[in-house]
């Protein structure tokens, strides 16, 4: 049996069409996009034509859109770049509980090391923040609020434009990491009424390094990078071109697709969702079971550590992923699931799969076939479970 | 199917060479790493080179089992460390007595939840890279024995062992001399071939425990009384910081002019004296140990004595004497010679010749 994927939320493998459309900038016109030269404007136009493409797929001006080397470098510059703006007359933040790291920690650092007051949107046992929550932590001192649109852990579609509707209100800024979301999903910042948007191209068949922000017109940011008027100053450095060829390209088949591998995946996941519980007692699906991007699903297994289950997995040829990983590989209890409320032993239980475009039904039925005893062997040896 | 075994990898050579011989005796090897804490946790230099939890450790284990062909996992065992270890390391060191965190990581972690580990992901087998060999004995039990490179002894920190836990583990550096493992990691280009070996406390990065017990306790908002420190004859020599930070038969450090050495005696927290004197009153005969684990021989039923080799620190000679069981898993030790700073929360550990016997951890 070849192994399995099932974590196609942590990366996806490159589109062939993808790797084709980078293909030329990688080897004939590899011109540095700020010379001005026959290659360099060669160049220039690839970016550009990308810069275009993905602009109107999330309904922004070109001008508006900023590449970036993925999700993680999107949010901190969409959360440091405007804290460090509004510093002196804005001085607090409010990001959301279930955040991925990449917001949740450079909000930490503004905390802890710049002063800044930060208060943290608390979800409920679904993920969901509610605006009205939101509205009383909002203050005119507010600088920046940043939700995420689909949530990484448990695929929950956040009301991103309920939440706006506070933020615009009273003149605060509105970031989403809509890194889940893009491709998945319409992703729409007129629609969504958000300032700021962080996305990336390796988790819908583009490649590794790539990404972008989107920074409304008139959203001042102070930028990270020095050394370069590339990206308006906002982002120096020699532009990846065939990184954002290949990013503009993922999401052009991404929204091809979208409909199609939207209503596949619901159905896949929903069928994979009602066999686990039929065939397991004691399971749990984490997050809602609509208003959730179909292909995560994530189960907690009572009793039992979501590091052996995964592990275990592993050894029998299928990948998936439990809480979140750390630079050493090591599993942590989700700081997700403990912000939805769910009791510590259930964190630590959580497995999360997450399908994609080379899921089959009949890779789900051999992960139902090798999950159940697994269970049971892990819970026979379990001193949590069932004493 | 080959039978699995989970190796204990450090990122070390002797770890990595364990492994690399376990692939090449048949066994289905699966390497794991053991996170057992964080540097944000417990301070000093992050970037350190070598350190066993270190993120350079992390990928040279990642590596050689590449190579190896075996999977590899790091195993996130941080919390149940910081609560049956480093807890204790402190409360111990407060108590006024000096604990062998080695000692309870083996016991309580390594043969303990990475073998519950082990067992959850079908391994038969656990193995480590200590210089020992684990076989059975007449009495049938599994016993502990001095490998053949007598200078890597590492069987004083492993007392604390249960057959069961024995009967499943593997030590296949036993036959081999630390030399010769270096040369196996040269020969198959294992990247810790040259690697430095540590032996100090692994979560302590700086070697400096009073500076990890200052900084540990200031970020759980305690403090540390000072008190005084006093002669033997009664007469106060001077303060100290907090009777945490002195050890029995500490010399250095103790800030005080005198004619002659003075010498760590004993240490009263209740009280808050740390008691001073010269070198000689730190000689005696005896000690009494708890917790007692009985390896090679079965359990010494109370009154019963043998004779025994013992040893009170990683780095003492073994001298002879004779053990005396008592009842709770107590036993008094007496020795033919009197031995220099006998330490509570130390441990004492039973020898006949080159096999492991048992051992306990020192009261008085």
């Amino acid at each position: 049996m070849e192994p399995i994927y099932l974590d196609n939320n942590a990366t996806t493998p490159v589109a062939p069409e993808v790797v084709e459309a980078m293909l030329p900038y990688l080897t004939t016109k590899y011109g540095n996009a700020s010379s001005v030269h026959s290659f360099g404007r060669e160049a220039k136009v690839a970016l550009e034509q990308a810069r275009e493409q993905i602009a109107a797929f999330i309904n922004c001006e070109p001008s508006e859109l900023y590449f970036t080397s993925g999700g993680t470098e999107s949010d901190n510059l969409a959360v440091l770049g405007t804290a460090y703006h509004y510093r002196g007359r804005r001085d607090h933040l409010v990001v959301g509980a279930t955040e991925h790291h990449a917001v949740l920690e450079p909000a930490e650092y503004l905390h802890c090391d710049e002063g800044f007051a930060l208060d943290i949107l608390p979800v409920d046992g679904d993920g969901f923040a509610s605006p009205d929550t939101l509205a009383e932590l909002v203050t005119d001192k507010t600088a920046l609020v940043s939700v995420m649109y689909a949530n990484n852990e448990t695929g929950t579609i956040q009301d991103i434009a309920a939440l706006t509707k506070v933020t615009r209100e009273t003149g605060v800024l509105f970031h989403t990491d809509a890194v889940q979301a893009t491709g998945k999903i319409t992703v729409d910042v007129k629609e969504l009424g958000v300032d700021l948007l962080s996305l990336t191209g390796h988790k819908i068949y583009g490649p590794k390094g790539t990404g972008a922000l989107f920074i409304r017109q008139g959203v001042k940011i102070t930028p990270l990078f020095y050394g370069g008027s590339h990206e308006k100053k906002r982002r120096p450095g020699t532009e990846n071109v065939a990184g954002a060829v290949g990013l503009a390209k993922a999401l052009e088949i991404a929204g091809k697709r979208m409909e199609q591998d939207f209503a596949t995946h619901t159905e896949l996941a929903n069928y994979f969702i009602d066999e686990v519980m039929k065939r397991i007692p004691d399971v749990h699906l984490n997050g809602p079971r609509t208003n959730r991007i179909p292909p995560t699903v994530n189960l907690s297994f009572t009793g039992i550590e979501g590091e052996s289950i995964l592990l275990s997995l592993d050894m029998e040829g299928i990948a998936c992923s439990s809480g979140s990983a750390c630079t050493s590989g090591a599993t942590e209890p989700s700081h997700v699931l403990i912000a939805m409320g769910k009791k510590s032993v259930d964190a630590q239980g959580a497995i999360r799969f997450s399908m994609g475009r080379s899921t089959t039904k009949e890779q789900l039925d051999y992960v139902l076939e090798k999950l159940p005893p697994i269970i049971q062997r892990l819970r026979e040896m379990s001193p949590m479970y069932g004493r | 199917m080959n039978k699995k075994v989970l190796v204990a990898m450090s990122g070390g050579v002797d770890s990595s060479v364990a492994a690399l011989l376990l692939k090449e005796q048949g066994y289905g090897v699966v390497g794991a790493h053991m996170k057992l804490w964080d540097y944000v946790d417990i301070g000093g230099d992050i970037y350190k080179d070598g350190r066993c939890c270190s993120l350079d450790s992390i990928t040279d284990c990642r590596m050689i089992c590449d190579k190896i062909d075996a999977p590899f996992y790091v195993l996130n065992m941080s919390e149940q460390f910081r609560k049956t270890v480093i807890e204790n390391f402190v409360s111990e060191y407060r108590a006024g007595r000096t604990p062998n965190p080695c000692v309870l990581c083996n016991t309580n972690i390594k043969w303990a939840a990475f073998l519950q580990k082990a067992r959850e992901l079908g391994c038969e087998h656990i193995a480590t890279g200590h210089y020992a060999f684990v076989e059975k004995n007449r009495h049938n039990r599994w016993q502990i024995r001095q490998g053949v490179d007598s200078s890597r002894d590492q069987s004083y920190v492993l007392w604390g062992i249960t057959q069961e836990a024995l009967s499943m583990t593997l030590m296949p550096l036993g036959p081999l001399q630390k030399h010769e493992v270096r040369e196996i990691a040269r020969k198959y280009g294992l990247r810790t071939a040259e690697k430095k070996e540590s032996r100090e406390i692994c979560f302590v990065a700086d070697d400096n425990y009073r500076r990890f017990l200052r900084e540990w306790e200031e970020k759980q908002g305690r403090t540390f009384k000072k008190g005084d420190i006093v002669h033997e004859d009664g007469s106060v020599l001077g303060k100290h910081e907090g009777t945490a930070f002195y050890t029995i038969g500490q010399r250095r450090g103790l800030g005080i002019a005198h004619p002659t050495p003075l010498y760590v005696q004993d240490i009263k927290p209740a009280t808050g004296q740390v008691i001073v004197g010269d070198n000689s009153a730190l000689y005696k005969r005896e000690l009494t140990a708890s917790k007692v684990n009985w390896v090679a021989v079965p359990p010494l039923s109370p009154n019963s004595s043998m004779n025994i080799t013992a040893k009170i620190r990683y780095q003492h000679q073994p001298a002879p004497a004779i053990l005396t069981a008592l009842p709770d898993n107590n036993v008094r030790v007496v020795f033919h010679e009197k031995q220099r700073a006998i330490t509570p929360g130390q441990s004492v550990v039973f020898y006949e010749d080159d096999v492991l016997l048992g051992g306990g951890i020192i009261e008085q």
